[in-house]
């Protein structure tokens, strides 16, 4: 394919549905399929053909729209342009959209079923990576070329040469959004000028913290999009081979980039000679086995060549020395997903979103105690007040705001008084929390927090890979320990011997795993150390949540 | 081959680039102990004791896979290492069921010896007793689980000198247990060539022969140096 | 500990879940337990005949894990009525071979122990309450410390009448007591 020809598909795609008097876009994600969707999606059909409406009216499997905690959600556009958003629609309900929407006039619809798009759930985000989230088919390659995709691809391959791609997103800012926040541009300069013949590029899809799902999202919804921005790095940094690592839980997810990746190869964005040029870049698939180490990028490389999953120590980096031996990109797969947009638009434009130091938008999985959970993208730098208050509708059964865990067991969690705190790296650091991939779990009074540390303790604990000493036995112990102090059984030496392990395991860990194990430990003892207290001395829990055995 | 000077515990020393700092930290006399390193085999960087403080970074270095670097400012024994390597002999002693007293190494244990080193008169973490196997199959060899450590050198062994490939980790975390092929009982293995590299290099009673199930043994771990030695050289010295 | 300098020091024994060797290593101090008793009063030890833990021992010897419920009891009433708790060899400082049962169901095992019946002919099973007959078992046999606080550990199995001796004259005596690296090793 040439960008002619990428152009007429693009203008085919997009009179296609113009034609159309309405579409109904369904969300086709995991949690609005797990609560019925494809139920709706086949009624939505079912009563379009009822009618005889299949020449006017698309029903379509879309990516996610957001508010997941209201599926199985579903958009109509209009002929006109006009967009509605539908919540918790059922099979029943599905018919009668079909009447409202196709043939107007007929019936009305209880204005309760609709999601009002100027609510500040949507309009306090900024999408980016999921602009075409929720819009995009996944599942066809048009749909994604019909939104502008691939045209970035097209553009550098032409225009830029590789150093002018790497500066690019140097001066965007990008910082990696798998979580330890190094500079997306600074590591794919240092791949550049690695020597090499042979190097690889790897999108880690390994998401494992509790509660998160962006990258799920992100390659369930927008598949060809992470494609893109592989293919992007690849012609950057000189890599011909690419692999996506997706975590064996995620089979919708692989089998989405999967199809992607045949229906971009068989019209030659990904092979040899993509759009007419000499640069050649193929990827494969390859699925995890669940072992939360995985995510940890030496781990990750052993998992793909097909050796037991455990991380080496670093130095040699993956730049350095990665997947047989040969420089390595490992980039999580939402980094990927900005890419695109940063090559179309330019860095400059992209950091003008976010702070100083924290460029661009991030996704967040917004879980817990908020009233409306899903999937949210923000400019970085908003202030977690925002995040929980506006756009999740704040905390309901009128109970206070407690704590919100961001980063997941590797993370923190950030007290009441630092509601009003940008988010962005360095601050959650200093916070004693970590950005992470962007879980962010929200808890209300009703959490106590020495069982909060506990169950990711206890999560530590089972994903240990069991080969460095302090990790493997360390975690089995802290959590004895919080056993101990939630149960009533604790005495005061044991929050000693705790804050000690979480030392131990902190500096003498062979990885990021165990050395970011004690966090939620740590930082729920910062922030919450007189519940320990508590516990230990009072045999009270002041959440009403442990049994003491009193 | 370079050469490059670098201060350990205060004093300026030198070595041959491309040395692992433990090489070089033993070469000039300092007692770092290490449990699963052994020389000969490649390093596992996994029992974390040989981790020592370099001046310029606030992350601890595990010596056995560090570089030796120009300038390197080490230190082998300040009060946190020390606290820590105790530490984590403790968290293994817990970790598995260790009775010294009723083991075929008793009083030629590494585990234990370093226990008594490291000045551990007890072992403040809840002991975990797992309910684990003891695999008598094999006709010469034992394999009992509870002693343990995970050092993974009967792996490497196995792996690397032996070239079998017989024994191998399955599970993970704290449930993680050395294996025979694909978890069979070791009497039934057709991989294993019966060499019995894996009962000199491991450091406990985990793997002993079966005549000396009731002690009295002394390990020869060091014999692996010669049989590489040997290989390279064609100089046979036993 | 230095106002055990000048009278006598009144000396407890205590035997929990253990087999006696340390015991027996106490006693093969020999001769040295006859300078021994110039300073100590023994007050309590199965090797004499006391049927109750007497008030205000200065230092007690401690063998043997805690595997039951009276000896769980026995552990606290020495620990509040003794100055310096010694945990004497490896099972009280480890748990050690009574220990081994740990990974066991202790219910199952007394069952089938005292009232299996096959080995053991004599008993009837049908007429046996074994929560009668012997104290009932803790879930797990524990290194004394995890039960009471310790203050000296003394580990070997059994440690050698030697290190006994060090540590019973230092702590006789007062002396902070250091022993060399060959006198505490476990096993």
């Amino acid at each position: 394919m040439n960008r002619t020809e990428l152009q007429t598909m693009a203008e085919a795609e997009r009179s296609r549905q113009q034609a159309f008097r309405c579409r109904f876009l369904c969300c086709a994600g995991t949690p609005c399929l797990s609560a019925g969707g494809g139920a709706v999606q086949q009624a939505l059909k079912q009563a379009v053909a009822a009618r005889n409406f299949e020449a006017s009216v698309e029903v379509v499997g879309a990516g996610c729209m957001g508010p997941c905690s209201r599926g199985p959600l579903v958009r109509v556009i209009a002929e006109n342009g006009e967009e509605t958003l539908y919540e918790r629609m059922t099979p029943e309900k599905a018919a009668r959209l079909v009447e409202a929407h196709a043939a107007p006039g007929s019936t009305t619809l209880p204005e309760e079923w609709r999601i009002a798009e100027d609510s500040p759930f949507f309009s306090k985000q900024t999408k980016i990576v999921l602009s075409g989230s929720g819009r995009v088919d996944p599942e066809r390659l048009e749909s994604y070329v019909g939104e502008g995709g691939y045209s970035a691809l097209a553009h550098a391959l032409r225009e830029m040469t590789p150093e002018e791609v790497c500066e690019e997103v140097v001066r965007s800012g990008l910082r990696g959004r798998g979580g330890a926040g190094y500079p997306t541009g600074v590591k794919w300069n240092l791949m550049r000028k690695a020597p090499g013949e042979r190097k690889f590029v790897v999108a880690n899809g390994d998401e494992g913290d509790p509660g998160a799902y962006m990258d799920r999202t992100l390659m369930e919804s927008d598949p060809h999009r992470v494609l893109e921005g592989m293919a992007l790095a690849a012609y950057a940094v000189g890599a011909e081979q690419g692999y996506v690592y997706v975590r064996g839980e995620y089979p919708l997810a692989a089998q989405r980039m999967e199809r992607a990746i045949r229906a971009a190869e068989r019209r030659g964005l990904l092979g040899h000679r993509i759009f007419e040029s000499r640069f050649n870049f193929r990827i494969d698939i390859r699925i995890g086995a669940g072992a939360f180490v995985c995510g940890e990028e030496t781990a990750l490389m052993a998992s793909i060549m097909g050796r037991r999953g455990q991380p080496v120590p670093r130095p040699p980096y993956p730049a350095q020395r990665g997947l047989w031996g040969a420089p390595t990109l490992i980039n999580n797969v939402e980094t990927f997903g900005n890419i695109p947009p940063i090559i179309q638009r330019g860095g400059t434009w992209y950091a003008g979103y976010g702070t100083e130091k924290s460029r661009g938008t991030k996704v967040f999985a917004l879980a817990g105690k908020v009233s409306w959970t899903g999937l949210i993208e923000v400019p970085l730098g908003i202030t977690l007040r925002e995040i929980v208050f506006d756009i999740g509708g704040g905390i309901p059964g009128g109970r206070a705001f407690k704590a919100a865990q961001t980063g997941g067991p590797s993370g923190g969690c950030i007290p009441a008084a630092h509601l009003d705190t940008p988010m962005d790296y360095e601050n959650l650091q200093a916070l004693g929390s970590i950005m992470g991939s962007g879980g962010l779990i929200i808890m209300d009074d009703t959490s106590c927090m020495p069982d909060v540390a506990k169950f990711f303790m206890e999560f530590c604990m089972d994903e240990s890979c069991g080969k460095c000493t302090p990790c493997r036995s360390g975690t089995v112990q802290m959590v004895r320990l919080l056993d101990r102090i939630t149960g009533g059984r604790a005495v005061p030496e044991d929050l000693e011997r705790l804050e000690d392990l979480c030392m131990l395991l902190k500096e003498t860990s062979l990885c990021g795993l165990g050395q970011t194990a004690p966090n939620p430990v740590l930082s729920t003892l910062r922030h919450f150390r007189e519940e320990y207290e508590a516990h230990i001395r009072e045999r009270r829990c002041p959440a009403g949540v442990c049994d003491l055995g009193n | 081959m370079g050469v490059v000077t670098l201060t350990l515990n205060n004093q300026l020393i030198s070595a041959r680039e491309g040395q692992s700092l433990l090489e070089v930290i033993r070469e000039n006399g300092v007692d770092l102990p290490t449990l699963c390193h052994l020389d000969g085999l490649s390093e596992r960087g996994g029992c974390r004791l040989c981790v020592v403080e370099a001046e310029g970074t606030s992350r601890l270095l595990a010596a056995c896979v560090t570089p030796v670097q120009e300038g390197m400012n080490i230190r082998t024994h300040t009060e946190r290492l020390v606290r820590y390597r105790k530490m984590l002999v403790e968290l293994l002693l817990a970790e598995r069921t260790h009775v010294c007293s009723v083991c075929a190494v008793n009083g030629r244990c590494e585990l234990q010896a370093l226990a008594a080193r490291l000045g551990i008169d007890h072992v403040r973490y809840e002991p975990l007793h797992p309910d684990l196997p003891v695999d008598a199959s094999h006709g010469r060899f034992v394999l009992d689980h509870n002693r343990c450590i995970l050092c993974g050198r009967c792996v490497r062994a196995c792996d690397e000198v032996e070239g079998a490939h017989t024994l191998d980790f399955m599970g993970r975390g704290v449930q993680s247990r050395i294996i025979v092929d694909l978890d069979q009982p070791w009497g039934s293995s057709r991989s294993c060539t019966g060499c019995g590299k894996c009962v000199q290099v491991c450091p406990t009673g985990a793997i002993v022969a079966r005549e000396n199930i009731a002690g009295g043994v002394e390990k020869r771990p060091d014999f692996l140096l010669r049989i590489l030695e040997g290989r390279q050289k064609r100089i046979w010295r036993w | 500990m230095t106002e055990f300098k000048n009278e006598k020091v009144s000396l407890a024994t205590v035997w929990l879940s253990g087999c006696s060797g340390c015991h027996m290593s106490f006693l093969d101090l020999d001769e040295h337990l006859l300078e021994l008793e110039k300073h100590v009063r023994l007050v309590f030890s199965p090797l004499a005949d006391h049927k109750r833990f007497p008030e205000g021992v200065d230092v007690v010897l401690v063998e043997g894990a805690v595997g039951n419920v009276e000896q769980l009891a026995l552990a606290r009433t020495l620990r509040e009525r003794s100055r310096v708790v010694v945990a004497l060899g490896d099972c009280a400082v480890t748990g050690n071979v009574p220990a081994l049962r740990n990974r066991l169901d202790s219910e199952a095992m007394v069952r089938t122990v005292y009232a299996g019946g096959m080995d053991f002919p004599g008993l009837d099973p049908a007429g046996l309450d074994e929560k009668e007959w012997v104290p009932r078992l803790l879930p797990s046999a524990l290194p004394l410390h995890r039960v009471v606080p310790v203050d000296v550990f003394l580990p070997g199995c059994p440690p050698g009448p030697q290190s006994i001796l060090a540590a019973v004259t230092a702590l006789v005596r007062g002396e902070p007591l250091v022993l060399p690296e060959a006198m505490r090793r476990f096993g």
